[in-house]
């Protein structure tokens, strides 16, 4: 079972998360916690001295977290960005694929499903800044305008 | 018509794998039924009255004759031997096994199908004009663009948990066959100043308990940042789309909310944005994609005549076919609306045989309409005969189309767990009605669209007449709605008063077609003069 997974190589933030409020009141923090109400966009001029974001799922079935952490990565954000929350087996894929590189779900979750979900699409048709190459670009390759 | 390649298979053949795993992970307990149900929504699979349905995706309504065929097959195979085309251009089968649903979904992926998002709070089945590439009244054949958003909103990361479900349709003309403006996002293809295409946007329509008709907020995309532009739309739908009521989800509420025009600033932001993501497809895709969709070899020394002798046939030709682009051709529509029979129903035999009529006659082609008919798009008038004589054969020669008989019901609360009322009943009694006594014909055109409750699948909205099931202290009941429409001249019906009982609605009905029929002047359809008469006279013959 896995109780985190982290795609990342540095050391983790070893602080808890401030709210994007407390963040941006003051704070020298370099970990925040978006909830699903809170504008990712509001950080972005504190980006550089952030280390960890962590974006909440209170439910799975909320999917703003996927569009605030495109926002980010899309705005250079190079730092930790975890999902913490009902982060679930089937959802992680499409989590990872909008740039988060960690997860923390509330609920342990069991490894050969983790990595069914991460190996299951051989190709995908957007592209999400993910790095992946989309199925269009795969069909042209010569191709410089996608 | 599109083909998939290695990718695309590729793509359908996981999704068949993934979902045969999340049914073993329910059926061992590590997911629970809450955890379960948008995964099988997402595949089409909803927990009706009876049993499990599946909803399968035809993107806009186009498949050839093998396809059709293994949909009769599999309604042989996995269900009572029929199935249910819906007003999404989609097919339903109402009697399944869940622990069989992967193989369903298996059989349809070995003929290029799924029932990928086909429900759930997710972009749903692109729909588009049924007679596109056939209509001379076209700009361009809106398919490719269709085909380009299905690819692109496939597994959309970032957009599989909306805030509600979110429906797409594509046209290219001006006369609208798709009801474009109560869509989500309805994009209309048209020519710029200098002929070059882009898309027109409409974002915010809809029918369900609010019904709304969309603003247009962008004249012009370039094509190529057509999917750039959408992604932004939904971006700030994602974003800012109201989850804390469901009933309030919708993207009509969040356009409404803010007003039309600051949603289209917040989109013209994100679309700025967007565009340094590169996130667009090489303009080639757009072209590989288009190949697909020219035009079939049509037969250019094809008799340009029809053989009207036989009166039965020439009145099916009147009612069943529409103008082709090409002189000696027309689209013939298979109405699925036989007197007294449930509204989009097909056995899996009447299936077969409309895909052995496609192969024949139709360049291998059909389409589903949203009023719940096929159409086989290019029939050479020299085929039409004998095309006819098949169709009556087999129970699918009525000629009915846009009359009072072709109506649109939803499967109301004989299997919908939503459902106040039941709709099929009542349409099946309307149908026999006006058939009996002939008035159907002297009607002319007259658009009814019956739903078993306030979700709107039957578009009752959108009907010259609507009606709408409610449920009036455990007993059913019928509102009467006049004057909608879906076509380019959208309007919404209203209510005339008080609701029905069953066999009242009926007669009401029939009493509402009286009035028409006593105050129509020189060619009006019942919409017309309703709208020239307004909704008093026939307040006063219902209640007066």
């Amino acid at each position: 079972m896995v109780d985190i997974l982290r795609f990342r190589t540095d050391e983790a933030v070893d602080h808890p998360a401030v709210t994007v409020d407390s963040f941006l009141d003051q704070s020298n923090a370099t970990a925040v916690r978006i909830e699903p109400g809170d504008d990712a966009r509001d950080l972005l001029p504190h980006l550089d001295r952030l280390r960890l974001i962590e974006i909440n799922f209170p439910t799975y079935g909320d999917g703003r977290g996927y569009s605030a952490a495109r926002v980010l990565r899309e705005a250079g954000f190079a730092g930790e960005l975890r999902a913490v929350g009902d982060v679930l087996v089937d959802q992680i894929g499409n989590m990872r694929r909008c740039g988060f590189d960690a997860f923390e779900p509330d609920q342990p979750l069991d490894s050969s499903d983790v990595e069914n979900a991460f190996n299951r699409w051989p190709d995908v048709y957007q592209a999400t800044g993910d790095g992946r190459v989309p199925i269009w670009n795969l069909r042209h390759p010569g191709s410089a305008d996608g | 018509m599109y083909l998939y390649d290695q990718y695309d298979q590729a793509m359908v053949d996981a999704r068949v794998a993934e979902f045969r795993d999340q049914c073993q992970r329910r059926i061992d307990g590590k997911l629970s039924e809450d955890q379960f149900k948008p995964l099988r929504l997402m595949n089409g699979l909803y927990l009706q009255l009876h049993a499990y349905m599946l909803r399968v995706a035809i993107p806009y309504g186009t498949l050839n004759g093998r396809q059709m065929r293994a949909l009769g097959d599999i309604a042989d195979t996995f269900d009572r031997k029929y199935g249910h085309f819906t007003t999404r251009q989609n097919i339903q089968y109402n009697w399944i096994k869940l622990e069989e649903a992967p193989d369903i979904l298996e059989a349809l992926a070995k003929v290029e199908m799924h029932a990928i998002q086909t429900s759930g709070n997710c972009i749903r089945n692109i729909s588009s004009d049924h007679f596109a590439g056939a209509a001379a009244d076209e700009v361009a054949d809106p398919r490719p663009y269709a085909e380009l958003l299905r690819q692109w909103s496939s597994f959309h990361p970032e957009f599989s948990y909306l805030p509600r479900k979110f429906k797409f349709a594509v046209i290219a003309s001006e006369t609208d066959r798709a009801a474009m403006r109560l869509h989500d996002i309805g994009i209309n293809i048209v020519r710029g100043d200098a002929g070059e295409l882009g898309a027109a946007f409409y974002v915010g329509g809809g029918m369900g308990r609010t019904p709304m008709i969309a603003p247009l907020i962008r004249d012009f995309v370039p094509l190529d940042q057509l999917i750039t532009y959408t992604e932004a739309c939904l971006r700030v739908y994602n974003r800012y789309g109201r989850r804390d009521n469901k009933y309030k989800a919708r993207i009509k509420i969040l356009v409404h909310e803010l007003g039309a025009q600051e949603y289209t600033r917040q989109v013209e932001e994100e679309f700025a944005h967007l565009l340094t993501q590169g996130i667009e497809p090489p303009r080639a895709e757009l072209e590989r994609i288009k190949s697909y969709f020219v035009d079939p070899a049509f037969d250019a020394n094809a008799p340009d005549v029809i053989d009207r002798t036989d009166p039965d046939f020439a009145v099916w030709v009147d009612r069943n076919t529409h103008p082709h682009k090409q002189h000696n051709y027309v689209s013939a529509v298979i109405s699925l609306k036989p007197v007294g029979g449930i509204p989009g129903d097909a056995t899996a035999d009447q299936m077969r045989l409309m895909a052995e009529l496609g192969e024949a006659y139709s360049f291998d082609e059909l389409r589903v309409i949203h009023t719940q008919n096929i159409v086989l798009p290019h029939v050479r008038k020299a085929d039409l005969f004998t095309l006819w004589q098949k169709l009556v054969e087999a129970g699918l020669g009525t000629p009915n189309l846009d009359q009072i008989g072709d109506i649109i019901a939803c499967p109301g609360l004989d299997y919908c767990s939503l459902a106040n009322a039941r709709s099929i009943p009542v349409a099946q009694k309307i149908s026999e009605r006006f058939a009996a006594s002939g008035k159907g014909e002297a009607l002319g055109e007259l658009k009814l669209k019956i739903s078993g409750c306030i979700n709107a699948c039957g578009h009752h909205h959108a009907g010259h007449i609507g009606i709408l099931g409610v449920d009036k202290k455990g007993v059913e009941n019928y509102q009467l709605l006049l004057g909608g429409s879906e076509a380019e001249d959208t309007s919404l019906g209203k209510i005339t008063g008080p609701g029905f009982s069953e066999d009242g609605i009926v007669d009401a009905v029939e009493t509402a077609a009286d009035v028409y029929l006593r105050e129509r002047q020189n060619g009006e359809r019942f919409l017309d003069t309703y709208r020239r008469i307004g909704m008093e006279p026939f307040k006063e013959a219902l209640y007066g």
